[in-house]
Formats: structure tokens, C-alpha cells, sequence
């Protein structure tokens, strides 16, 4: 059953929030160990909400629109009172005394978050190696990733261990994960979702989004987390957009522009899914053309250099001062040093490295400053393309999931992987994955809608029109 | 090849408070001098003119009315301190003043 | 003091001052002084991760304000991360602005005629406090220290002058007069002591004439007296060790106020590395002509005009009543002093009530301007002495009642004439000689006469009327 569905069974008092959780928690418990999806599960406080829910009903109230649906929040997302560590080391332990917004409207609309999962270390990896605690496995392959860094929400979502889940997107944190795990991932516009209680990676380029197995379940979430917070100063000043109800609107009369420099280098078999999801759209009414924009070939490098900077600035307050982790030492830089030291992976450090060297004095213009302005021709671009059309397509990743350790010597093949996704990011625009035939070993393909900023109605409605020839509903 | 050398990796390490054994310089210095590398991409390009961007939207002027909200319970403040004194964050010595 | 002959000294002043605002620059804790430690901390001002900054709108009008009254351009500004790792900054980096601040270029006066230059006034967070165990309570030799959050967030306004002043004197003149400029904004209280304003001053010399020398930094001097001491020693030090042939270091001195020297803090081998970028969490700031002028119409007149009104009001002032203006002005008492003007009432007793009586009173609104001018007239009329007049002033301030009722609960009423004329006629009985002696021309004899009346009334006599007394008894 859907989510709506679910939702719908509670608020109808024909099914209970605590069945809903326990047949939630029944799931994780069989397969957690193997694939190592949660690192908490908040039992006692999912039992708690799902009461709270079901006494709403009792009363004859209405818990709102997912009444009892449990979720799975991406480990770098505060929730009071319950462990949050971003998948690092640093900050194991430690109890947020306050919660992200976008936790604070799933309870206000019933929604039951059953715990935290894995992701890559503060966000930065493509597959969830990076975690300290161990990678999360694929559930339809477990010798493969899931993806990253949201791989634990978007297997929880895979393996039906709960409908939905939240995950945040950077660099295509959301879209890979749910590419690879063949769900459904959105990137919302910059501003659409409060980043309030997102653990930042790389401020300008945060989005939280949702994971759902279906198209309908995805937009019925971000129409609850959407919508202007004024306790996050980049919140677009408007209310949540309306999703579902243009849901069936169809793409007759859109243009669809398909992007080449965003298959270039995918799988033949990725490239094939991707052209024929075109051909679906046109077969609905939708004009398409085929598009060159040259400067998503510069995304990456700016990627790169952006994300780094604003993460090592971002993760300087991880000192041993006020909160998790400290290492001793016998002045506070040494203790500064010790522990960082101890307390980020390989990759991390590799971040704050790679972005201290970029904003450092002497080298500022040549990295930091060029790739904004490289971030301004990418705007540029896009804002060219979408004068020719109403929305772009192309694959979300080069390949379907691969296997563990594949990539993880060689940090500039894993950020390849993120190279059809970046772009969407750096224009602060929207763009979801969501999947469309099968690859290589049989894995899930997913293909990419990119539009500009606000155009999640739209998306969404070509998101549904390709899901419905796929799964022929 | 970027011209990055051991000693600016052990100077910005330095800067971002890590410490880096003698391999983990090596493998860094060459790790982010491939990055780097890849980013050359962007340097030959002639963008003078172009204005940078660090902001996807231009939203202006977001503020906020200047009223009191509450503040977080003294103990749930310190309770997140790795070590604490007389209601305070304690923390070993400090050898400068700040800048 | 002065330098040796042919040596100049060349001082430019960075001036911090926290805002009056309610809550801190970001968050919504207070922001008040002297809380218990850690107690006025939220998410946002501990750095806690996944929080978010949203600017104070307070704020910004404040530092509009200063802006205005310092004459700078305010224009769009952008916010910065100013980032270094410091025990006492939760995030380790500081919120400030950099290429673009919100007020630049203006100007201030100084009352020897002479204009110091504005660089620019920007806006930025103040960091938490530390308590340093061991080692005296000096950062040198601590072995631990102690961190409070309550003041980290709370909103700042940095304003640097151009290297515009020649002397200690004239820098000490800009930053008195700044702080008058401040307090006359409402955005700061110039509380030196409690570090709500706080100075660092460059110094260099240079032989007249001569490009400028190698600056050095003092760090954090909290009152005007060891800003004008420490610029004395620093520029001394520096034409010493030219004259001896040295080299001046660019560095960043400490004063100690008990040694009277400065010593190095820290040497700027190569310039801070700060790596300072846009904050990407914040947006632009982009006041619009409605904005500038709605804090334009807030802002009252500056203290330089509201001094030449006072000034105004006396023939010639002598030093200790220029002085008494400068309090006035500071706490903007001023308007005891017009009141009491208008009904006639001695300028320079006025001053200096204001100045003693009223300036160490935290809230002066229980004595009515009218009250003030009442008891005023009183005492020029010779009804009440000066220290009783200082005594009901007091007992007004604390809210004791009208004027009257003070004066009659203090017994300070006057003697009626019938009683007076007994109790004169009493005294004289009781000391004939001096009496005939007065009555002979002996005048010096009326203050005997008056000090006995004083004595045996507790000082009840009104002076004057003593005098006319024994005149028509004569
Ligand atoms: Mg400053
Ligand atoms: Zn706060």
C-alpha cells in the first residue's frame, strides 16, 4: 500500500498507526543487520507518536495528511532528544535539544519517524562508504551500494522497511540513492524545504527532499515539508506548492528538452532507458528536442571546489568545545587538533582540506572565485534552455548500482558519479529521479527531470506520465 | 599537473586544525592536486566579466522582529559540554589571545 | 608628553560597540549583560549544528542609525564568514561584513575643528566570554579556561576611522566624542567598563612630513584614560627604538593598565589567513530609500549641537562646566538644564546638579523636569542651602513625593518670620557684648550672629532674612 493509502486507512480509523509501526519495525528488524539501514530506531518515541496519532482519531480529530505513515529521517537531520551523528564520530552521542523543521511538520501531520539512517559521512559520498559506522547495503543487491549519501533512506524506502523517508541533496545526495535502489527522489528548489536543523555540508546547495516508492507518495511529502520557515533566512517567502493536484495534468503541449551532456558517458543500457522515456513523453503529447549545454561539462570542477569551501567552514565547529566528541590535549589547538583529528574519516578531511585550500589567501580567485562565476554561467545556461523548453531529461547516474570498495580508492571516480546531478544544485533548481527500466545484473535505472526553480508541478506531472507506462497504473 | 605541494597541504591542514601523518600528506597531496588538476578545466576560461554567484536566489533583506524567544534550559546546555565548570564550557589552556 | 622633536604620530581607531538591541543579532535570547553564565543560549548562538541565522531587524536600524550620524554612504551589504578557530566563537567563525558594509565613508567632527575620517561602520556578532584559571586570571599562564555564551551572537557595530589623528589627546577627543555620537544614536549605552564599547588603536610615527610607518595594534582598551596612556607609551616605544636605529615590527600589543606599557601579543609574520567568503546562510542587505529615511526621522540631534545649545545658555563657560555639559550630554539630561533655564534659574547650579546629582541615578524619570527646576529656584532664592537641595534632589529620584512634601519631611522649611525674630531676640539677650560691638559697625559680628541662628534653627534660617533682621534691629 501507498502511503496515501496508509494515511488514508488511519485517518479513516480502519487501520491503526501502531500496527502501521509495528509492521514498520518488524521489517527493520529483519533485515537491519544485513543491511545496516538505521543506526536508531527511536522505538520508544515512534510508540509514542504512533499512541498520539491514534488517539487523535479516537477523538474523532484529524491527525493530518500522513496520519500514521511511518518515515526514516536521514542521520543529519535533529530531532530533540534523539542521537544524531551525521554518520561521524564526532558527533556520536550527542542529543540535539531541538528539531528541524521539517521534523516538526511531519509529527504536526502525523507522520511517525521511526529513526535515523546511515549516510555518508556529513553527506560527503555517493555511496555510503564514508559512514563511520559501516556502509548500508543495497537491498535488491547487497554486494552493491545503495548510493549516497542518503543510501540508508533511500534503502529503507527499497526495502520496505518504511514507505517514506527523508534524505538531504547537495550534490544528487537524494536522486543517486534513489536511482541505485530504484525509488523515487526529489531535489526541490533552493529555499523550497527550511534547511532549520539540517546538519549543513554545503549551505548554498542543501536541500532536504523526500524518498517514496512512487511519484504520488513523493509529492504528497514535500507538499508537507514544503513552504516558508522564518527561522531559515534562504526560505522562498511563499506557502508549500500544490503537487498532487496537478499531478495527472499530463506533458501535452510541454517541451522537453533532452539534455546530451547528460548521458554523455552513461551505460548504453542507461542512455536506452533515458531515450525511451523520452519517447514516452512524446507519445504523450510532448514536443522534444535535443539540447547541448556545454556548461553542465563544467559542473563538477566548480562542485568540487564550492561545496568543499562552504563544508570546511561548515564543519569547523566540531572543535571538542561545546558538543560531541573531545580528544585531549595539553592547550585547546591541541585539543582542537586531536580532535578532528580522531573524529573525521578520510573523506572529510579530504573536504576541509581541499575547500581551506581554495578559500586560502592567494588561491581564493583562481578556485573559489572562478567556480561562482562558473556558477553563474550554469545559471546562465539553464536559464537559456529553459527559454527553448519547459523541462529537461536525462539519466541520474552514469551506471546502475555498483559494488563495495569499487570506487573508494579514487575519490575523483566516485565524485564522477555525481556528475549528472551537480548542476541542478549549483542553479539552486529542481530536479527528480525516478526509475525506468533495468541495466546491467538487472539493477533499476533512473532517469532525471531537471526544470527550473518552482517547477515541481510540472515535474511531477512527467514524473507520473513515465511511472504510468512503467508500471502500466 | 597542479603545482600543489606537500607544504601547502601541511600549511592548510594546519589552518583547518588536522593533523595529517607523514602518508596520509603524501596521499592528500596527491589526491587533491587530482582535483585540482580536474578544476583546470575552469581556469582557461575567460570570465572577467562574469559576476560570481554564491547565492542560487536573490532574495533580500530577510530579517526578523527584534522580540525575545526562549532559550534553551541551562541543563540541557550543559549537558552537551564535554567538560564543564561553575556553569561554564571548561576547555584546556588557550595560547593567544584572538585576533 | 610629547614626541621628540620632528616626530609624528599617526592614529586610526577601530571602535566596537554592542547594540541596545533586545535580543542577540541572529537569535531570539536576550541580550542582556551580567546574566547568569550560559543561560541566554539557544541553538543558533551555541552553534549547535543544522542551526540558521536570522537577522535582527533592530539591529540593522541601529547601525542605520550610526551610519546616518556619522555621515557614511549606507549602502547594499553583503555578510561574511570570517573564519578562525577560536574556544570562545561556537561556530568558529564570525559573522561580519566585509567588502561591503552597510555604512562607508563618512565623517566625524571633533570640537577642536579638526574632522577624522570614517572608513566604514559595519555589523557583526560579538563572541562568548572566557574566565581563565591560574595564572592571575590572565590568559598567560592560565591553565584552564571557563567559556560563557551569553554574550556570543549579541549584535556589534565596528567603526574604523581613517589614520586621521596626530596626538593621544586627539584620539582620545574622536573616541569620547564617538561615544556621545553612540549613546545620542540609542544604539549603545558606551559602557566602557562593562566592555559594551571596546577600542583598538594603530599607532605608528613618522618624521614629519614622511610616508607613513609600520603600524602596531593595541588590543581591547576599555577606558578612555588607557586609550590616551597606551598611544602615549606605544608611540614613545616606537620613536625610541627608530631613534636607536631599530626597526618597528608590525605586531599586536597588549596595555597593561598596571605596568602603564604595551607589550607583543602576537607578530604578524604573514597576515591572517581568514579565508573570508560570502555567508551563504544569510542573504543581502539592501535598505531602500523608505527604510533610510525612517531612521533618519528616529534619530535626534547629535551631541555636537546639543552642546552648543547648552553653551549657548551661558556667558562663558569655564572648564569644569564644559565638562558638566559633556556629562549631560552623555546621559541626555539635558533637557533639567533648559527647563531650569527658562524659569530663571542659575545655569551653572543647574549643570552641576545634573552633572552630580542626576548622573549617577540609573532611571531619573520619577524627578519631573518641573520638580527639578522647583527646588532649583529654591535654592538660588536662598530657601534651601546647596546640601539640602542635593538632599531633596535625592529623595525626589527615589520617588519620595512633590517637592514640598520633601522639603517638609526633610524639616528643611524655613522658619516663619515670627519664630525667626524670637529666637533673635533670644540670642541677642544671651550675648550683649557682641551685640553692642555690632551695633557699634563691627559687621563682621552678623556672621557670629547668623552662625548662631543656624545653630539653634539646625539650620532652618533662611541667611538672608537673618541679615535684614539684625539690620533693622541695629
Ligand atoms: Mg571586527
Ligand atoms: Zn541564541
Amino acid at each position: 500500500m501507498s502511503a496515501r493509502e496508509l494515511a488514508e486507512a488511519v485517518r479513516r480509523g480502519e487501520r491503526t498507526a501502531q500496527s502501521l509501526l509495528e509492521a514498520s519495525l518488524r521489517a527493520i528488524d529483519e533485515r537491519n543487520d544485513e543491511l545496516h539501514v538505521f543506526l536508531h530506531v527511536d522505538e520508544p518515541g515512534a510508540r509514542a507518536a504512533a499512541r498520539l496519532v491514534d488517539d487523535r482519531v479516537a477523538r474523532g480529530e484529524d491527525p493530518g495528511r500522513l496520519a500514521g505513515v511511518p518515515i526514516a529521517l536521514k542521520d543529519n537531520l535533529c530531532q530533540t532528544g534523539v542521537p544524531t551523528t551525521c554518520s561521524s564520530r564526532i558527533l556520536e552521542g550527542w542529543r540535539p535539544p531541538y528539531s528541524a523543521t521539517v521534523i516538526d511538520r511531519l509529527i504536526g501531520a502525523g507522520a511517525v519517524p521511526v529513526g535515523k539512517t546511515n549516510l555518508d559521512e556529513f553527506a560527503m559520498g555517493s555511496s555510503t562508504e564514508t559512514s563511520a559506522f559501516g556502509p548500508t547495503r543495497n537491498p535488491l543487491d547487497p554486494t552493491r551500494v545503495p548510493g549516497g549519501s542518503s543510501g540508508g533512506s533511500a534503502a529503507s524506502v527499497a526495502a520496505g522497511m518504511t514507505p517514506l523517508a527523508l534524505g538531504s541533496d547537495t550534490g544528487g545526495s537524494i536522486r543517486q540513492p534513489a536511482a541505485l535502489c530504484g525509488i523515487v527522489g526529489v531535489k526541490p528548489t533552493y529555499g523550497m524545504v527550511s534547511r532549520y536543523g539540517l546538519i549543513a555540508f554545503a549551505s548554498s546547495l542543501d536541500q532536504i527532499g523526500p524518498f517514496a516508492a512512487d511519484v504520488a507518495d513523493a509529492a504528497l511529502l514535500l507538499e508537507v515539508i514544503a513552504g516558508h520557515d522564518p527561522m531559515d533566512s534562504t526560505s522562498l517567502p511563499e506557502p508549500a506548492p500544490d503537487l498532487l493536484a496537478h499531478l495527472d495534468d499530463g506533458v501535452a503541449g510541454r517541451r522537453v528538452g533532452l539534455v546530451r551532456e547528460l548521458l554523455d558517458g552513461a551505460d548504453p543500457e542507461i542512455v536506452a532507458a533515458v531515450e525511451r522515456a523520452t519517447g514516452v513523453l512524446r507519445d504523450a503529447g510532448a514536443t522534444v528536442v535535443e539540447l547541448s549545454i556545454p556548461e553542465l561539462r563544467l559542473g563538477l570542477s566548480a562542485y568540487y571546489l564550492i561545496a568543499p569551501a562552504e563544508a570546511s567552514s561548515n564543519l569547523a565547529r566540531y572543535d571538542g568545545v561545546r558538543y560531541g566528541l573531545r580528544v585531549d590535549g595539553d592547550d585547546v589547538t591541541a585539543m582542537n587538533e586531536a580532535t578532528r583529528t580522531a573524529g573525521f574519516g578520510a573523506e572529510v578531511k579530504r573536504r576541509i582540506m581541499l575547500g581551506t585550500y581554495a578559500l586560502s589567501a592567494g588561491y581564493y580567485d583562481a578556485y573559489y572565485g572562478q567556480a561562482l562565476k562558473v556558477r553563474t554561467q550554469m545559471i546562465e545556461a539553464f536559464r537559456r534552455a529553459y527559454q527553448r523548453v519547459d523541462l529537461l531529461i536525462g539519466a541520474t547516474t552514469p551506471s546502475v548500482a555498483f559494488p563495495f570498495g569499487s570506487k573508494t580508492n579514487d575519490p575523483m571516480a566516485m565524485y564522477l558519479s555525481d556528475v549528472f546531478t551537480i548542476p541542478t544544485n549549483l542553479a539552486g533548481e529542481a530536479a527528480l529521479s525516478l526509475p525506468f527500466g533495468r541495466g546491467e545484473a538487472d539493477l533499476p535505472i533512473g532517469v532525471q527531470l531537471l526544470g527550473p526553480g518552482r517547477s515541481e508541478p510540472l515535474l511531477f506531472a512527467a514524473a507520473r506520465v513515465l511511472e504510468r507506462v512503467e508500471r502500466g497504473s | 599537473m597542479s603545482d600543489l605541494t606537500r607544504d601547502e597541504v601541511a600549511h592548510v591542514a594546519r589552518l583547518a586544525r588536522l593533523r595529517l601523518t607523514e602518508s596520509e600528506l603524501d596521499l592528500f597531496t596527491s589526491q587533491l592536486a587530482q582535483v585540482l588538476d580536474h578544476a583546470a578545466d575552469m581556469g582557461s576560461l575567460d570570465l572577467v566579466d562574469v559576476e560570481p554567484t554564491a547565492h542560487p536566489f536573490g532574495l533580500i533583506n530577510v530579517v526578523r522582529d527584534d522580540v525575545v524567544r526562549p532559550s534553551l534550559s541551562h541543563d540541557a546546555v550543559l549537558a552537551m559540554a564535554p567538560d564543564v565548570e561553575d556553569g561554564r564550557f571548561a576547555v584546556p589552556r588557550i595560547m593567544g589571545e584572538a585576533p | 608628553m610629547t614626541l621628540a622633536d620632528g616626530w609624528e604620530m599617526v592614529i586610526g581607531l577601530e571602535v566596537h560597540t554592542e547594540l541596545r538591541t533586545a535580543t542577540k543579532m541572529f537569535c531570539g535570547c536576550a541580550n542582556t549583560f551580567g546574566a547568569e553564565p550560559n543561560t541566554n543560549v539557544c541553538p543558533v548562538c551555541l552553534g549547535l549544528p543544522g542551526s540558521l541565522p536570522v537577522l535582527n531587524v533592530r539591529a540593522v536600524d541601529m547601525a542605520m542609525a550610526i551610519g546616518t550620524a556619522l555621515n557614511c554612504t549606507i549602502q547594499r551589504s553583503t555578510f561574511h564568514r570570517k573564519n578562525y578557530f577560536y574556544p570562545d566563537m561556537p561556530k568558529d567563525y564570525q559573522i561580519s561584513q566585509y567588502d561591503l558594509p552597510i555604512n562607508a565613508n563618512g565623517f566625524l567632527d571633533l570640537s577642536d575643528a579638526t574632522r577624522v575620517s570614517i572608513e566604514r561602520a559595519h555589523l557583526e556578532e560579538d563572541t562568548g566570554k572566557s574566565t581563565h584559571l591560574g595564572g592571575g586570571g590572565r590568559i598567560h599562564g592560565a591553565d584552564r579556561s571557563l567559556v560563557d555564551y551569553n554574550r556570543s551572537g549579541v549584535p556589534l557595530v565596528e567603526i574604523v576611522s581613517g589614520p586621521d589623528m596626530r596626538s593621544a589627546a586627539q584620539a582620545r577627543r574622536y573616541a569620547s566624542e564617538l561615544r556621545a555620537v553612540l549613546i545620542a544614536t540609542g544604539a549603545s549605552d558606551g559602557r566602557m567598563e562593562e566592555g559594551s564599547m571596546r577600542i583598538d588603536a594603530n599607532v605608528s610615527v613618522r618624521r614629519s612630513g614622511e610616508p607613513f610607518g609600520t603600524r602596531c595594534e593595541i588590543k581591547n582598551l576599555n577606558s578612555l584614560r588607557s586609550l590616551y596612556h597606551a598611544i602615549e607609551f606605544e608611540a614613545q616605544r616606537q620613536v625610541a627604538l627608530l631613534e636607536d636605529g631599530g626597526v618597528v615590527r608590525q605586531e599586536t600589543r597588549h596595555w597593561d593598565e598596571n605596568v602603564g606599557a604595551t607589550s607583543t601579543m602576537r607578530v604578524k609574520e604573514e597576515a591572517e589567513d581568514y579565508r573570508y567568503f560570502r555567508e551563504p546562510d544569510l542573504v543581502d542587505l539592501a535598505p531602500d530609500d523608505a527604510w533610510r529615511a525612517r531612521v533618519s526621522a528616529g534619530l535626534g540631534p547629535l551631541p555636537a549641537q546639543r552642546r552648543a545649545e547648552l553653551l549657548a545658555l551661558l556667558a562663558t563657560a569655564t572648564p569644569a562646566q564644559r565638562d558638566a555639559i559633556d556629562v549631560v550630554i552623555d546621559l541626555g539630561l539635558e533637557r533639567y538644564v533648559h527647563a531650569a533655564s527658562s524659569a530663571g534659574v542659575d545655569v551653572g547650579v543647574a549643570l552641576s546638579r545634573v552633572a552630580n546629582e542626576l548622573a549617577g541615578v540609573d532611571d531619573v524619570s520619577r524627578l519631573s523636569t518641573g520638580a527639578f527646576t522647583e527646588t532649583l529656584a529654591m535654592e538660588t532664592r536662598g530657601e534651601l542651602s546647596a546640601t539640602q537641595a542635593k538632599a531633596v534632589l535625592a529623595d525626589l529620584l527615589r520617588g519620595d513625593g512633590d517637592v514640598s512634601a520633601v522639603v517638609a519631611a526633610r524639616g528643611f522649611e524655613q522658619l516663619s518670620g515670627a519664630s525667626l525674630a524670637e529666637t533673635i531676640t533670644s540670642l541677642i539677650e544671651s550675648n550683649p557684648d557682641e551685640w553692642r560691638r555690632y551695633c557699634a559697625g563691627d559687621d563682621k559680628l552678623a556672621q557670629f550672629f547668623i552662625g548662631l541662628v543656624m545653630r539653634e534653627t539646625r539650620g532652618r534660617a533662611n541667611g538672608r532674612a537673618v541679615v535684614s533682621d539684625l539690620e533693622a534691629r541695629r
